[in-house]
This record gives C-alpha cells, structure tokens and sequence, in this order.
C-alpha cells in the first residue's frame, strides 16, 4: 500500500514542480529547485556568509588558502572514512594509523639510516596493513567493524608510543619539509593532492563497477552478495583504501611539522567522522559520497578558522562542532513517507 | 451489534475480519472453543490461520467481529492483555532469550521479587516444579542458548503453563521437530485438554490432528470452509477442504524435448535444513518444488544457486560437473536465481530500477574498465521494453508497484542467458495481470530451452506451471509427480507427509 502512496505522491510533486503557471506554481518550482541543492551545500553557504560578515578577515585570499591548507590531512582521512561509511561499516583506527605510520616511517628514517623514500613507503605500508587486518577481522573473522578497529586503534596507538619509547622524532629532510610550502598555481601542494585523491575516488565510486558496488553492499549486502558480488573482498579493499589514506594524511602531517610525535592524529578520529557525517553520509551505510564528504569538510574548516578568528574560546569550539552535527543530520533527513 | 454473549463459558469469535490496505486477509470467520476440547486449525500457506490466532492472542487489532470469553466480551488490546485474561498463544518460531537462563525465560517480565531483589531461590524452584510436570528435563539455571529445538518448545510451553492460561493456541509447535519429540508436544496437549484448558491446535501434520482435535476448521483465502464438529475427521477430506478450488487458467509450455539435461542435482544435503535431494532438470523443462513453509524449499535452491554451502552432493550442469561457494560461481556455471523476498534480498529499494538491473553485470558492461550511466540507462531501457516494466527506471525502485518491482527483479537476472534459471516465490504479493505477464515471461524462457525452477507456496501456479513437480517435506523429497498425474491433493498429501 505504501507502495502506491508514495507512487502518487511523487507524481503529484512532479506536477507541481513543471506547472509552474500561476503565482503559488512559480514560488513552488523555486522551492523544488531549491530542494534538489544538496542541504549540507547550504549550511556551508550560511556560515562562510555568516563568517564574511563577522570577520574582515575571513575573505580574503590568503585566508581562503589557510582554510584549505588546514583541512587537507583530515580531508584526505575523511576519504576512506567516508568509503567505510558508505559500505555501512565504521573505522575508528585511522588517527591511530596516522600516528603509527608516520612515527614507523621517521623511526626507520632516523635510527636505521633508511633512505627516507623507503621509509615512507614502508610507512605507507604500514597504513595498509592495518587497513588489511581491519578488513580481514570485520570480513572472514565476523567482528564488527566497531570492535575489529577499536582494537587494531587500540593496538596502534601503543605501538606508536612502542618505536621511540614515546619520543617525537623531528628533523625530516629539507626537500621532503618545502613539499609544506610549495605552491602550485598559487595553492598549497598537499590541498592540490587532496584534491587529486577526491576527483579519484569520486571517478572510482561512479564509474568503476567495483567502486560501485559499495553503494550496493552498503543498502544490502545480501543483495550485493547474490548478485554475484565478491562482497568480502569488496569489503577488504575499502578498509585497505582506509588504511593506505591515512597513512597518505601522515606524510602530509609530517612535511608541515617537520616532526612525527606519536600522539599525532589521535584527535582527528572523531573530527573525520564528523566530515562525512555532515557530509550526508548515513552510519547505516548505503549512501554518502565525495561531494557530499568535501562539502562537509569545509564546514568543518571554515567552522574552525572562523571562530579562530573570532576568537572563539578553542574549548568552545568542539560543541559549535557538535551542534553543527546535529543540525546537519537533522536537515538531511528525509521526509518520512 | 450483537452484544449478548453465545454461551456462558468458552472463548467464541464471531465474523472476525481483518484487511491490511484494500488486502482482506480475514474475511468473517467463526469458532467457538469450549473449556476442555480441542480445535484443530487446518489450512494451507496464507490461508488466515496465523492472522486469526494474532488476534486472538491480542498479537493484531481486528478489522471487524466480535469475541467473548467465558461470556463476557472480549477484546485484548496486547499480548498482554490476552494473557492477563487467560489467554496464551504458543509462537510458532521460538522467542526465547538465548542469554538468559532457562528459569529466567521463564520468569520474564515478572520476575519474583523479595526485599527488592530478584529471588533466584523461589524462581528456579517454581522453574523445576513446572518443567517437571511438564516431563522436561533440563537445569533452569542453565542458559537457553545451546538447548535443542524441542527442549526450547517445551520450555516455550512451559513458560505459557506458568501464567495458568484457560486457553491456549498452538501455532505449528510440531512444525521444527521430528517424530519422537514431536510426541511429548501432543501429550503436553493431552495433559492440558484433560485439565480442562481449550485449545486451538494448528499444524500441517494432519495425521496429529486427527488424533488429537475433537473439532477441525479449515480456513482458505481468509474463508472458513468447513467445520467438522466430530471425530475422526479424514485426511482426504482435510486435504479436498485446503486446496479445494478450481483452476481457472492454464499456462503450461510446450513439452521438453527430454533429451538434454540442463542440471543434475544428487544426493544434495545440507545439516539442519535438507538431505538427499536428487532431481534432473532438462532444457525447455519447468520444474515446480512444491511443500509447506519450512519444508526446505528455498534452502535447496540456495544451495544450488550457491547461496548457502552445500555439505554433500553433486550438481551437473549440462552433464558437466561444477563445484562453487559464491552465487558469482553459480552465476559462471549457468545458474542463476531469483530469490525470494524482492525487498530483502532482491532489490535495493533505495536505488533506481536501472541500477538494480544492471548491478550483477556492471564488470562484463564496462569498457575499458569504465561504466558509464549511458550504458547502465541502455540496458535497463532494453530490459523496460522486454519484459513491460511500467515506472521510470532512473526512480528508487521502491516507487515502483509490487508486480513492476517483481518484473525489474527478473529483468535483473535476465540481462544474460542463465542455462538454468531459478524463481522462488515469483509472485508473491503481486497482482493478477502482473502474475499473467510473470507466467507468460517463465513459459517463454523454457520454450526458448532454458531449465526453469520455480519454487512456489502457491499450489495452483505450480501446478500450472510446471512440467513435473517435485514435492517436498521436513527437508526431504517425497515424490516428483509429472504434471498430468498430479492433482492438488496428491501434491498436498505429500506435503503434509512424514
């Protein structure tokens, strides 16, 4: 029956929205329009408004820059959360990978004479494994992603205090610490391979079957499964994806600090899942994508470079964050049938 | 209305209805059960019978009718309320917590209390006391999980002894269990009906009604059909009553050339749902697997469809033996399969009709690589047109109506020739003209020389359908019938066989 009703209501909303004739019809085809912008593109329309007319120095070019220098680590993590989200799992190691893969990589670099090369890579190996072993554990071992990666986050975080007995280690070398600096066209290089890593994913999630196939496994995975989808494998790759992203978001991380500590990270868990959420993406999986995932990270950053302006109390700034969340959610919500 | 009540004691319904939508799933049925007597509930797959004990149970509102208990009106607003009232419904699926122990089910809710804390002393003993008396021989200290089907049915039982019902409903407690435990239910029964409680006893075995009902009704399509007042009612008059109708419409395909074999199954088993299932199925042959609910049915075409693992056996497709633990494997030796529940495991509703389509085809769809919406549109648009889907394909596919979902899901298996194609449940909950078009596309698909399954709870559209059927029970084959000699009551009468 519901069936029928939501059949005729669509279609009575789709006569509205072409008949737009009289004067209610014109204002009406306007609200449709505007209800086809996606809600989290708004919100972040109204606070950089907002923020405009709060602060002279909001916009302007060199802010604009620092807005998108400061997200590119949490942009580039909030990529494979957002690919773990949609398939309806969850992955709470990634500020632990950070933090592991970057102390592995300057460990290696400065106590075994590593060329530095190779120690990232190594790092970004790193990245991956967990990222195998999370998959592994939520796939075949049937943990739930919650339990599987709040161990292996768990098990990270002591294993980068493990390495240097809890030391930072600084001195990176000079050629890898400019990549911090250089400017492309005039933008920073790391926001540039945010970027990159977004238009990649994005092309993958819409034009690849596999990429595809996590909106399938997301809504069901069963019906993903008896489609003859190799839904586990699927599974395995994303958490891999998760792992290898956030190693990437380390070696950014170091290049601007020009040091590994090995609490590094660990803070940004929870603002990367805001980003997807605010995004549009539903913890229930299924749904969520990189526009919705970029729209969302920059509310997060303008969010925190305007109330830094305004000098907004930085305690203050993590319940701002939590309202923005919650009215984010709340706005996205479909209107029930 | 008629408010005076039929009789002083005994639990009556009068007219009860209920519709779900413009569905009438109940249409006016009566019955009366007095103190002490047993009323056996007899009727085949979606008959009403579980709809009529819900509402007696207080479990669904009624549409319409009336009920009294011992002479006073009756309406439970709750499971609750029919409890408190006297009434106790049996479930059919168990409904214990595998967590709590045995005398805690039991206890649940109303849990015995002393000085504010739970008293576990009086709770087990009262546990013991019941479970004793009821013959069960198990520790209610000890965890339900891990108990047997059977000792989790008594204990079901046990927990409806508890509340000292005057009434008591037994939806299919046979149904899970084999012969010898299926033996200590009836005497549960036996014991109950001699202490002068009134019960409503439904099962598929008729042979159990038989010696227990003093009464039997027989519903069918939501109708109360008959009414057998004395014992011992005949089986054949059971089975005539259930099935009773006439058949209005045949769809049969041509007959099978019989000379290819498009899949050998044999000696299929799986632990726990099926053994020894042996069939062939030739090319342009429909093969309807006919049975009750729980009979195996869709657990069999899981298996060979690679959905479930299958723990012995061979399958041959087209004389070539193949071995796979995926529904992708399947899929790459010709099977593939329609499943059941189009919005659980067949559809993602929230995606559009297009997407659904192509979905297990996007890797052999791309080029390069690369799928683009174009080509997913393509093959959804040249499906829409195959199979008349009516609805706009770039829409979630819950927009859509039951029989044009039920139409994108086989679209969906039909991009590619499967050698053979397997259907389960492949109208349910849909309408007539849908139904019509899903016959003609399976008829068509045989006459073309594919081997075609159809799993159904319909007798009729098995019947109709098939060329020969293979009839199951309690997870077991027990006949294969070719379509000229089987009647409903022969299907019938071996499914309902043990």
């Amino acid at each position: 029956m519901s069936e029928v009703n939501s059949n005729l209501h669509g279609a009575d909303r789709h006569v509205r929205a072409t008949t737009p004739g009289a004067q209610g019809g014109l204002a009406d085809g306007a609200l449709a329009i505007l209800r086809r912008v996606p809600g989290p593109l708004i919100g972040l329309i109204l606070v950089f408004v907002a923020f405009s007319y709060l602060s002279p120095y909001f916009l302007t070019y060199r802010n604009m820059i620092n807005i998108f220098s400061q997200v590119s680590e949490i942009g580039i993590m909030a990529v494979g959360a957002a690919l773990v989200i949609i398939i309806g799992g969850i992955d709470l190691s990634v500020g632990a990978v950070v933090a592991l893969s970057l102390m592995v990589n300057a460990w290696l670099y400065r106590d075994f004479g590593v060329p530095f090369v190779l120690s990232s890579l190594i790092g970004l190996g790193v990245g991956a494994l967990v990222g195998l072993i999370n998959g592994v554990l939520s796939t075949y071992g049937r943990i739930q992603p919650f339990v599987a990666t709040l161990a292996t986050m768990s098990a990270c975080s002591g294993l980068a205090l493990f390495v240097t007995n809890g030391g930072p280690v600084t001195g990176f070398p000079d050629w890898f610490t400019a990549f911090a600096s250089t400017r492309i066209l005039g933008l920073p290089l790391e926001s540039l391979l945010m970027v990159a890593i977004y238009l990649a994913v994005a092309y993958w999630l819409t034009f690849r079957p596999t990429g595809r196939a996590l909106y399938a496994i997301g809504g069901s995975e069963e019906v993903a499964r008896l489609s003859g989808i190799d839904t586990r494998r699927v599974k395995v790759l994303v958490y891999i994806l998760a792992g290898l992203l956030a190693a990437v978001a380390a070696l950014v991380l170091g290049a601007r600090l020009d040091s590994a500590h090995p609490t590094a990270g660990a803070s940004d868990l929870l603002s990367v899942i805001a980003v997807v959420v605010i995004g549009g993406a539903s913890l229930a999986g299924g749904n969520g994508g990189m526009m919705g995932t970029f729209i969302g990270l920059l509310i997060i950053g303008v969010l925190r470079n305007g109330m830094a302006l305004l000098n907004v109390s930085p305690n203050l700034q993590p319940v701002v964050i939590g309202i923005a969340i919650i009215i984010a959610v709340m706005l996205d919500r479909k209107p029930a049938n | 209305m008629d408010t005076t009540a039929p009789a002083p004691t005994g639990l009556h319904a009068s007219g009860l209805k209920k519709s779900y939508g413009a569905i009438e799933v109940l249409k006016s049925v009566d019955l009366s059960l007095a103190p002490g007597r047993v009323v056996g509930l007899i009727g085949e797959n979606g008959a009403g019978k579980s709809t009529f004990n819900a509402i007696i149970a207080g479990v669904v509102a009624p549409s319409g009718g009336q009920m009294w208990l011992d002479g006073a009106p009756y309406s439970p607003q709750s499971p609750a309320d029919a409890i408190n009232s006297g009434v106790a419904l049996i479930h059919q699926e168990i409904r214990l917590l595998p967590g709590l122990s045995v005398a805690e089910n039991l206890f649940l809710g109303r849990l015995p209390m002393k000085a504010g804390r739970v008293d576990r002393a009086r709770m087990e003993q009262e546990a013991r006391a019941v479970l004793e008396t009821l013959g069960a021989h198990v520790d209610p200290r000890r965890p339900v999980g891990g108990l047997t089907m059977a000792v989790q049915q008594e204990i079901e039982i046990a927990k409806a002894v508890l509340r000292k019902p005057r009434y008591v409903i037994f939806d299919e407690p046979t149904a899970a269990l084999g012969e010898a435990e299926a033996e200590n239910i009836i005497d549960q029964v036996l014991r109950m009906k001699a202490a002068g409680t009134g019960v409503i006893y439904v099962s598929h075995r008729l042979d159990e009604v038989q010696r227990l009902c003093d009464e039997v009704v027989c519903l069918r399509d939501g109708n109360r059909v008959t009414h057998w007042a004395t014992r011992p009612v005949a089986k054949d008059a059971m089975i005539n009553a259930m099935v009773g109708r006439a058949f209005t419409f045949e769809h049969h395909a041509p007959a099978p050339s019989r000379d290819k074999v498009a899949l050998e199954v044999e000696g299929a088993g799986r632990a726990g749902a099926f053994r020894d299932i042996s069939f062939t199925l030739h090319e342009g042959e429909i093969l309807g697997i006919a049975g009750l609910v729980g009979a195996g049915r869709t657990d069999v075409v899981r298996a060979i469809a690679g959905a479930d693992r299958l723990d012995t056996g061979t399958i041959r497709v087209a004389g070539q033996a193949v071995q796979f633990r995926s529904p992708r494997g399947a899929m790459d030796a010709g099977i593939f399969m329609v499943p059941e529940d189009r919005k659980g495991l067949g559809l993602n509703l929230d995606r559009s009709a297009a997407e659904n389509i192509t979905l297990p085809w996007e890797k052999k769809l791309a080029r390069f690589g690369q799928i683009t919406g174009r080509t997913v549109n393509a093959v959804a648009e040249r499906q829409r047109q195959r199979f008349d889907i009516r609805g706009r394909l770039g829409l979630p596919v819950s927009s859509m109506s039951g029989g044009n979902q039920q139409k994108v899901l086989l679209a969906k298996w039909l991009v590619e020739e499967p050698k053979v194609f397997i259907v389960d449940e492949p109208t349910r909950g849909v309408d007539v003209g849908a139904k019509m078009a899903i016959y003609q596309i399976l008829r068509d698909l045989a006459a073309g020389g594919m081997g075609v399954i159809v799993v159904s709870s319909e007798l009729e559209e098995v019947l109709g359908l098939s060329h020969r059927i293979l009839v199951m029970s309690e997870g077991q084959a027990r006949g294969v019938l070719p379509r000229d000699k089987a009647s409903p009551k022969d299907v019938m009468a071996l499914a309902v066989s043990a």
